[in-house]
């Protein structure tokens, strides 16, 4: 490997070239003329998301289906979700009541705290022993005990309805995806375009198909949730036993009972990993939810880092991690659970058949009764709570005033050693040569279908007049993701090396995939002030996670074999790291990294609440505006830049899998 | 009662599960919808609003929405008032919405928008000659940082409140540097973290808002907005730009669904009818964001206190 191929001395010479471009191409350009080489004129801008808001006002106030129109038909849809979803917060969070506002008067009670706690826990020793069901028994409580309660089961209601959707949704479009081939085709990009563009960019148009409030949010959520239930679909049935297929075939079942009896059934154990996606990323979705009429935790979160009550806004925000640790792992029981089923005892009464349903339905009827007289029960009292906010903010009090000068030199330090020299590269780079490079590198990682479809995704960047936003979004991006692997793989090799580090480390990305960015962005702002190393601060905090994950799973993969034969052969343990582990697990890095960029990308959203004036800005730009085509259009523009990236990365991963034998070439 | 009212608040559309109270007094018994953005002076002036017209006899539900984004639900009546809608910011946006003949502005709501560069007290020292514009001239390098030096930096408003601060800053010759927030909470954490060190800052301040009552500190005095300033380059202390003079200050309007005229014509009186002052507001405000109230405590606490003002407002 020492030796340089003519292949890569190709690549350095090109780079080279490109750098020179990035910094004196300007000058030449402008003394031959070719200014237009340098900045995207004005005038070839195609007006795109001039027409994406027309054809947006056609739809909402005249498109028509003859009998009713589309905005009828939207609607229509939102009283659906409505109906269930205004029962389940009726149940969880509010009671049913009569009247609005001030006169209202409640008729019956939600469910008390205490019915909900012993459901919980039923359901933890249900799904699979009392070790669960105290885990999950104490989650609950915590959200009780801390004040949390009421906001926690607002957001619990609008998971309970958004879930089935996005699984059932989920279910259908990837089942019919495995049945016809070509609907499989035409899903798998508008997959990725709705895991990749950002929610921001399509809330407008929701917004005006939905109507204002919670629904929207729903819709919103189950566009976010749902594309990892549909590829996980999809890749369960094909991985289906064949000789179960024949078997179904054999004893004659119908196409339906095909589906229903046989495939879906046998692939239930992988199905239920979609259904915990599902969850999470429903969970992710609280805080931009809340933006738009869902109440609950988010809703917390923002308003209390609107009064910057850094405290509460880290309590509503732990209560969010501490809610989707209980959802998780009852999921996860219940996956488990899935593969040991065990007929129930025949003969019983119902009530012997279902102790715990009937315990909790006692508790549930019982409270009720009690809490009337003592309203403790009904609702935990107010008196009872705990906070730890005086905590937190005085916490970021002491940074502030007793670190900030050497928060402040390690900030210009990264300033102008990397971010600036980088920017600069990244503006400097004329956009024809640009977009001529991508289409190289995409020409060599993955043939002429690769190469014209990065020639398409960048060319539709310059020409929608978003180029120079698309640099300082990729400047912004690459730098992140860069100081996130520099960070995130080490940890990970470590946290698969050393098992004590590893469940520290855990631990802690556990919590910073599930705490709202939201959360940290404001005290990231008071100790580094609004700028590009404070947004790069906030990205690298939710990107790193996936780099720690995939390094440490990739390192743990090695098969055992090898590994024993590099200690026979007498290597020594840095020998086994540099030789063995790292160079097996590179696949896996890679992939890693992929997932690195993809979170990186869809935290410049978030990061533009802080100041940025990337595409991010634009996107929130086009939400503040209720612009539904400036929106999508840099929506598309952030998808593409991911989505390019993404490609020349999983070819890359494949050819380096090829080298290491772990992969036919032709396979 | 203030359990029941917090409870409502947080999601109003249970209703559409039980008959909703029959009232004989008043038009329609279809609630009126009011949006709810997430700054605590707006909770509680669309709060007192809501309050006021169940007091009426109206129906009343809060949705939660996004201040700009709103105007779309207004002019198809899925939502039907607005209780602020700055005219510093939201003029455009309001203009463009009763252009349509969908969106109707009802009027004052008696608070008044002061928006202006705003400094910490402990800044005077620093650069005396404050508020007076002209000593941000001479002291702009006492509000530099390591990134915008010599030039002083200046934290304005995320790029959607508009404000032309890079104009005045190009107009007035001040060394300074302009950096937009993303939004509020941004905007005012710099406050909080310059205070805490009581380290140098300038930056937008608005009222009002729970900043001027927890800061001390005093706008910059520029030569006062007039609409020429803007229009006419001549106008002013330079004579070949425009943007030469302070922000405009003006009134904070209520807007709603043109449509409410018929609906309801008793709770468009009442709406028409209702006014706030600044100081009651701004007194507001500090109990919530300060001293922790709720905001259901602090709304009912002036519905006690002002009974006859707004029993004014129905029975007029």
């Amino acid at each position: 490997m020492a030796r340089v191929s003519p292949k890569s001395m190709i690549w350095l010479g090109l780079f080279a070239l490109t750098w020179l471009l990035a910094t004196f191409g300007q000058g030449w350009l402008e003394a031959a003329g070719m200014g237009w080489a340098m900045q995207y004129p004005d005038a070839w801008v195609i007006p795109l998301k001039d027409s994406i808001s027309a054809a947006m006002i056609w739809l909402v106030e005249e498109a028509s289906f003859g009998l009713f129109t589309f905005t009828e038909f939207t609607r229509g849809i939102s009283w659906m979700i409505e109906q269930p979803y205004n029962l389940a917060r009726a149940l969880l969070a509010e009671g049913f009541v009569e009247g609005h506002g001030r006169r209202a008067v409640q008729l019956v009670p939600p469910f008390s705290w205490i019915a909900v706690m012993a459901g919980v826990v039923a359901l933890g020793h249900y799904a699979r022993d009392w070790l669960l069901a105290a885990i999950v028994g104490a989650a609950f409580l915590y959200l009780a005990v801390f004040g949390q309660w009421e906001s926690a089961m607002v957001t619990l209601a609008s998971v309970v309805i958004a879930v089935p959707i996005g699984v059932a949704g989920g279910l259908l479009l990837g089942i019919t995806a495995y049945r016809h081939p070509s609907f499989e085709r035409i899903l798998k990009p508008i997959l990725d375009l709705m895991q990749t563009i950002p929610i921001f960019a399509y809330l407008v148009p929701i917004l005006f198909m939905f109507g204002f409030g919670p629904v929207s949010a729903l819709v919103a959520t189950v566009i976010y949730a749902m594309p990892p239930m549909v590829r996980i679909t999809t890749m369960a049935l094909h991985a289906v036993d064949p000789e179960i297929k024949d078997f179904g075939v054999m004893s004659g079942c119908t196409r339906r009972q095909m589906t229903w009896r046989v495939l879906v059934p046998s692939a239930r154990a992988s199905l239920v990993v979609g259904v915990n996606q599902v969850i999470m990323l429903s969970l992710n979705m609280v805080i931009i939810a809340s933006m738009i009429g869902a109440g609950g935790l988010g809703f917390d979160v923002l308003s209390a880092l609107r009064r910057l009550n850094i405290g509460g806004g880290f309590e509503a925000g732990i209560a969010i991690v501490i809610l989707a640790v209980a959802i998780d792992r009852l999921s996860q029981a219940f996956a488990q659970r899935a593969t040991t089923f065990t007929p129930p005892p025949k003969g019983d009464t119902w009530i012997k058949r279902h102790p715990r349903s009937v315990i909790v339905l006692a508790i549930l009827l019982v409270s009720y009764g009690v809490g009337l007289i003592l309203p403790a029960v009904q609702t935990y009292p107010d008196a009872a709570t705990l906070t730890t906010g005086k905590f937190w903010d005085n916490g970021v009090k002491y940074l502030n005033i007793n670190f900030y000068d050497q928060f402040e030199a390690v900030k210009l330090f990264f300033l102008q050693g990397f971010l600036l020299p980088v920017k600069r590269f990244f503006l400097g780079i004329p956009w024809v040569w640009a977009i001529a490079m991508v289409t190289a590198i995409g020409w060599t990682f993955g043939g002429w279908k690769l190469a014209l479809m990065n020639l398409l995704m960048a060319g539709f960047i310059a020409a929608t007049g978003m180029w120079e936003k698309a640099m300082i979004t990729v400047y912004l991006c690459g730098t992140s993701v860069v100081i996130a692997s520099v960070i995130g793989i080490p940890l990970g090799v470590l946290a698969a090396v050393n098992e004590r580090a590893g469940r520290i480390i855990g631990v802690l990305i556990d919590t910073l995939q599930t705490l709202p960015s939201f959360v940290y962005l404001i005290p990231v702002v008071m100790l580094f002030r609004i700028g590009d190393f404070t947004a790069m601060v906030a990205i690298v905090l939710y990107a790193v996670v996936p780099a720690v994950r995939y390094a440490a799973h990739g390192v743990r993969s090695v098969s055992p074999e090898l590994i024993e034969a590099g200690v026979v052969s007498g290597c020594t343990k840095r020998q086994l790291l540099s030789r063995i582990r790292l160079p097996l697990a590179l696949p896996e890095i890679l992939l890693g990294l992929n997932q690195t960029i993809m979170l990186a990308l869809s935290m410049l959203v978030i990061t533009a609440l802080v100041g940025t004036r990337d595409l991010g800005q634009e996107v929130y730009i086009a939400l503040t505006k209720a612009d539904t085509g400036r929106g999508l259009v840099a929506g598309f523009a952030i998808a593409f830049i991911a989505i390019i990236a993404d490609r020349i990365i999983t070819a890359s991963a494949r050819s380096a899998r090829v080298r290491y034998g772990l992969e036919s070439a032709n396979g | 009662m203030r359990h029941i009212l917090k409870r409502t608040l947080m999601g109003a559309a249970v209703g559409a599960f039980v008959a909703t109270a029959s009232l004989a007094e008043v038009e329609s018994a279809d609630p009126l919808k009011l949006t709810l953005h997430d700054w605590s002076g707006q909770l509680i002036n669309t709060q007192i609003m809501g309050a006021v017209l169940e007091e009426a006899g109206y129906n009343v539900e809060y949705v939660q929405a996004d201040y700009i984004a709103q105007c779309a639900g207004l002019k198809t009546g899925d939502l039907t008032l607005a209780m602020e809608i700055w005219a510093t910011t939201g003029q455009e946006a309001l203009d463009e919405a009763v252009a349509t003949g969908k969106v109707e502005n009802v009027g004052e709501t008696g608070l008044q928008a002061i928006e202006e560069w705003w400094y910490p007290l402990y800044m005077k020292e620093r650069c005396p000659g404050l508020p007076d514009w002209k000593a941000l001239k001479a002291c702009a390098s006492e509000f530099a940082t390591p990134e915008t030096a010599p030039k002083g930096r200046y934290v304005g408003g995320p790029v959607t409140w508009g404000g032309f601060d890079e104009e005045r800053v190009d107009a007035l010759g001040l060394d300074f540097e302009v950096v937009h927030a993303g939004t509020d909470a941004a905007l005012f954490a710099e406050l909080e973290s310059a205070y805490q060190r009581q380290a140098p800052v300038i930056l937008w301040v608005y009222v009002p808002h729970w900043a001027p009552a927890k800061y001390e500190g005093e706008f910059v005095e520029f030569p006062p907005y007039t609409p020429e300033c803007y229009s006419d380059p001549s106008w002013g202390v330079n004579p070949d730009k425009a943007y030469d003079c302070g922000k405009p200050r003006g009134p904070i309007w209520k807007a709603a669904w043109a449509g409410m005229k018929d609906k309801w014509p008793g709770a468009h009186k009442i709406v028409q009818a209702y006014t706030l002052t600044n100081e009651e507001m701004s007194a507001m405000v500090g109990e919530v964001d300060l001293d922790g109230k709720s905001v259901e405590d602090v709304v009912n606490a002036w519905m006690d206190a002002n009974e006859s003002r707004w029993q004014g407002w129905i029975t007029q």
